[in-house]
């Protein structure tokens, strides 16, 4: 089937807009499109972590969400799904529901790659029918851009700032999609927004409609903690992709595909240039932050490209 | 007709969960209360049940988990003890916030540290002020008993609060007693099906756990408070019609000997009987002794204590739990303001008791009488926040 985004604009939007995310946010850019891969005549429970998004579209006594919703606290978006999951699948069996339903929790990379950790991972392991999608922009951004285990090497985050002897977070990223691939459910993939949001959009409709636990890992910048002019959001997402910094991938079934692989592979700078968080790299004497940050970008491709293949 | 059986506490609640069938089961196992979800996942395993059992990674999960199944709709129910109530404490908050009914199988331990096995209650005290009802047994057969009450309760339109039933660690959860059951058929006629007006998979979409702002957050609270208010009447109404189909009759507290007693305990759980033992006895040597036992600690019986207690003389306030107020035990403190406004009203002592399955006797009761007699003739509490049984 052809892919359109036209036709994907035209679709029903399951969050509405109105809500209070800031504009160049990537988070509901997600959320939307993810949305848009459930099929019209499908109902879909959606579950949040506490985060930005979560704060900013449902406030008493409005929501944005078309959708059943339920949000219960920052570290248990897996687990909460898990219940509303289960309970669907007894009630179903039990004759109780007639519909078809999907569940699709949404998290930031705190609630994910961080304090939701152990949630997601045991909700994965159990094997429930459902898709998990990080909306990853790399800080925790809705308590003021703090670090978290998903903040790039030597990004300045207000926990890991940029000061005259520390420079920026000291540690590298955690590879969540790699680890999520571990736990060897049917359907992983790392994806974020490019040209016409086809990578995305087949992904979301390939995770919600695989049966079992599948999970999205979606680069979501943020113009306030990225330092980046809002208009710019698709160009950095661009980039992080031409620059291997965020490659696009999925495992589907424990196989590992590449799903672009840039012609000119661009040097890293050409990404962190564009981002005030990383401004102090570009300082006279802190060559050496981009030289390493470029070397683990080209280990972290070069064994992305081996177990792919590719 | 009821069946007679020989059964520990926690096959007692399993097989109540059991005979009432709940949609949903999310569990992590902790001692004492393992055997619970331990027997009900066997009860699923032979598909005796209806239930979908979740095997989750933690107590935290657990409840996040029965929150989102409750939310579904679904009935869910959840078994836990001590640290793995502690570790429940976030979830405690916004599952009754959200006025999720849900039923937990709290089997007391002590709280670590340091890290001990045996009963007290300091974890279902700590929970005190969550939202949560609390329910709790004296004997395998309350415990038992009130789990068959428990989901009418927590699930009334005026209510629509979670609860907890509890028991005693090891006391009563291993202990196998003599009990009497009802009728697998009798269970589901009285506990019926959760029908909730609206759900997640109801015929509306619904949204759950809003950010609520400060002009709406107060009134939410109000309302919560309104659900525990009723829950009396309501606690209440389902006793007198469980007494209809078993005979077995419960209130908000159970008093024993209290009609002309001159010095009383009050007390939460097993030792109860313990207790009654030590009434008994006493009242055979011609003492004027008494017992007042909790039944429902939230809501609180406040005007039900005052009135079994304002005529007494003295009476001993018992905690399975430390408090560590330096002013006595929770307990202590909730049945001093029940009685403040009466008139008479009796001199109130403090007991701190049976800390991390410390053994509590019969003569250590009977001490307790003892020393409240001797409050009486001096018509003054010494020391008002004592220590029972305790080196040092």
């Amino acid at each position: 089937m052809s892919y359109s985004l036209k036709e994907e604009l035209a679709k029903p939007e399951r969050l509405s807009g109105g809500h209070r995310m800031c504009a160049g946010c990537g988070s509901p850019i997600a959320v939307r499109t993810v949305l848009r891969a459930v099929k019209p005549e499908d109902r879909a429970v959606v579950c949040c972590a506490t985060g930005c998004l979560e704060v900013s579209t449902f406030l008493y006594p409005y929501t944005a969400w078309k959708d059943s919703f339920i949000h219960s606290a920052f570290e248990n978006a897996g687990a909460t799904i898990s219940g509303v999951e289960t309970a669907y699948a007894s009630l179903k069996k039990q004759g109780k529901v007639k519909e078809n339903c999907k569940f699709i929790a949404f998290g930031g990379d705190g609630g994910t790659y961080d304090i939701g950790f152990q949630s997601l991972s045991g909700a994965l392991e159990r094997g429930h029918d459902m898709v998990y999608v990080c909306y990853d922009n790399e800080a925790y951004m809705n308590t003021g851009i703090q670090r978290s285990s998903s903040t790039p090497h030597f990004a300045d985050a207000t926990t890991s700032p940029a000061g005259r002897v520390v420079p920026g977070k000291t540690q590298e990223k955690k590879d969540l999609t790699r680890i999520v691939a571990e736990h060897h459910i049917p359907y992983v993939a790392q994806t974020t927004f490019l040209g016409n949001f086809r990578d995305i959009s087949e992904k979301a409709e390939r995770a919600i409609y695989t049966p079992g636990p599948a999970f999205l890992n979606v680069m979501a910048p943020c113009p306030r903690g990225w330092r980046y002019p809002s208009e710019e959001l698709m160009e950095i997402t661009r980039l992080a992709v031409e620059t291997c910094v965020w490659p696009l991938f999925e495992v589907i079934e424990g196989r590992w595909v590449l799903n672009y692989q840039p012609k000119n592979k661009l040097p890293v700078e050409e990404y962190l240039k564009r981002q005030g968080r990383f401004k102090h790299m570009f300082a006279p004497g802190n060559e050496w932050m981009i030289e390493t940050c470029q070397k683990e970008v080209d280990r972290r491709w070069e064994r992305l490209c081996a177990a792919c293949n590719a | 007709m009821g069946i007679r059986e020989r059964l520990s506490g926690n096959e007692a609640v399993a097989y109540a969960l059991k005979q009432i069938n709940p949609d949903v089961m999310g569990a992590f196992p902790i001692t004492p209360s393992t055997e619970i979800p331990q027997y009900f996942s066997q009860y699923v395993a032979n598909g005796e049940v209806d239930t979908a059992f979740i095997p989750v990674e933690s107590e935290h999960s657990a409840l996040s988990a029965c929150i989102g199944a409750e939310a579904a709709g679904a009935r869910a129910v959840t078994a836990t003890s001590s640290c793995g109530l502690a570790l429940m404490w976030e979830l405690l908050y916004v599952a009754a916030s959200s006025r999720l009914p849900i039923t937990l199988a709290c089997v007391n331990r002590a709280l670590s540290g340091p890290i001990n096995i045996n009963n007290d209650h300091s974890d279902s005290m700590g929970a005190r002020d969550s939202g949560w009802l609390q329910l709790y047994a004296e004997t395998n057969q309350e415990a038992y008993d009130n789990m068959l009450q428990a989901m009418r309760i927590a699930e009334h339109p005026d209510v629509q609060l979670p609860v907890m039933v509890c028991q005693d660690g090891f006391i009563t959860s291993h202990a196998i007693e003599n009990i009497e059951l009802v009728e697998t058929d009798a269970v589901r006629a009285f506990a019926g099906q959760y029908r909730p007006e609206h759900s997640l998979l109801g015929p509306e979409p619904m949204s759950v756990g809003p950010y609520d702002v400060p002009a709406y957050y107060m009134e939410h609270k109000r309302h919560q408070a309104q659900g525990m208010i009723n829950a009396k009447r309501v606690i209440l109404d389902v006793a007198r019609e469980f007494e209809r189909m078993t005979g077995r009759g419960y209130g908000l507290i159970e008093t024993c000997r209290m009609e002309d007693a001159e010095c009383a305990l009050v007390l939460i759980g097993s030792s109860a009987g313990t207790a009654k033992a030590a009434v008994e006895r006493l009242r055979a040597a011609g003492k004027r002794v008494g017992l007042v036992k909790i039944r429902a600690f939230r809501p609180f019986p406040a005007e039900e204590l005052a009135a079994a207690l304002q005529n007494c003389g003295a009476v001993a306030v018992m905690d399975k739990c430390a408090g560590f107020s330096a002013a006595g035990g929770p307990l202590f403190a909730e049945v001093c303001a029940a009685l403040y406004g009466a008139a008479p009203r009796p001199l109130l002592v403090s007991y701190t008791y049976g800390l991390g399955g410390r053994d509590v006797t019969v003569d250590s009761m009977e001490r307790v009488f003892g020393e409240l007699e001797e409050t009486l003739r001096t018509g003054a509490a010494a020391e008002p926040c004592r220590w029972l049984d305790v080196r040092g």
